[in-house]
């Protein structure tokens, strides 16, 4: 019983942190996302003006 | 400057995690009659605090935007919205672990859980509801009005176990006149709270900062379409 206590403390533990890094690496890939398609409309944008 | 707050709040953030972790694990005993699976509270209690004033500021921020019809405002609400939630699904499912060894359910249907439940879905749906409307006019409007009939939910939320009889416990912290942990036990809870805090602050401000990005794109393609 106070194994299956200290094992099920460190899934609670462990879900709460992995939850948290899935969301900061779904924030990461988004602003990645975000940057590139940026640069891409800036680009475009440029090109529009000198034409 | 941004930057610099970010760095800020993380180093703070770290610092307190740590020295708090240690503090949870190595100073803190053992509950009397939950073990050591009590220790679970000190991330399901803050994640939900968070959680639950996080929607309620992004009620208050899109009750500005109704007034206002200010973006800025709408997407602040949504940044807040957003990590609010991900400290929602922490809750709930910290608080679904602790359960199973204490009730020896992974769920149970009493007032509380099922009223967070709603309260999670409520503004799961608020999200798929913001990434369905393209007009940002519409969408605003729309997702402001959700939040606040959400925020109503996250209200009985919080009093339930001051107003039911629910499996889940009653009140513990001695701020809700719960009394219910010993000083050493309650104060570590606090301080995650402290940390939790400024983690939170740091995911709203670089989603804050992705919405920049997004009204940057938006307007680039405008101009784009008129030539």
């Amino acid at each position: 019983m106070e194994n299956r206590n200290v094992t099920f403390m460190i899934y609670g533990l462990v879900a709460a942190w992995l939850i948290v890094l899935g969301y900061v690496v779904l924030l990461a890939l988004r602003e990645r996302k975000l940057r590139k398609e940026l640069d891409r409309v800036r680009h475009m944008v440029e090109g529009g003006k000198q034409s | 400057m941004r930057d610099k707050i970010l760095f800020s709040l993380a180093a703070i953030a770290a610092v307190i995690l740590t020295w708090n972790i240690h503090t949870i694990f190595a100073a803190v005993p053992d509950e009397l009659n939950q073990g050591p699976i009590f220790r679970i509270i000190y991330f399901h209690v803050p994640s939900n605090i968070l959680a639950l004033s996080g929607f309620g500021i992004g009620m208050m921020c899109s009750i500005v935007y109704l007034f206002t019809k200010n973006l800025k405002y709408d997407a602040i609400a949504e940044g807040v919205t957003e990590v609010s939630l991900v400290f929602a699904t922490i809750g709930l499912i910290t608080g679904s672990i602790w359960g199973r060894i204490i009730w020896g359910v992974w769920w149970a249907w009493d007032v509380r859980l099922t009223s967070f439940l709603v309260c999670w879905l409520i503004f799961a749906g608020y999200l798929m509801l913001r990434r369905a409307i393209e007009e940002p006019i519409q969408r605003a409007r729309l997702s402001a009005v959700v939040s606040v009939f959400g925020t109503v939910d996250a209200y009985i939320v919080w009093k339930s176990i001051e107003w039911y009889r629910n499996q889940h416990p009653g009140p513990v912290l001695s701020i809700r006149n719960g009394g219910g942990m010993a000083p050493g036990m309650e104060a570590p809870l606090y301080w995650n709270l402290l940390a939790l805090f400024c983690l939170s602050i740091i995911l709203v401000m670089v989603r804050m900062r992705q919405e920049s990005f997004a009204r940057e794109i938006d307007s680039l393609r405008r101009e784009a379409h008129s030539f």
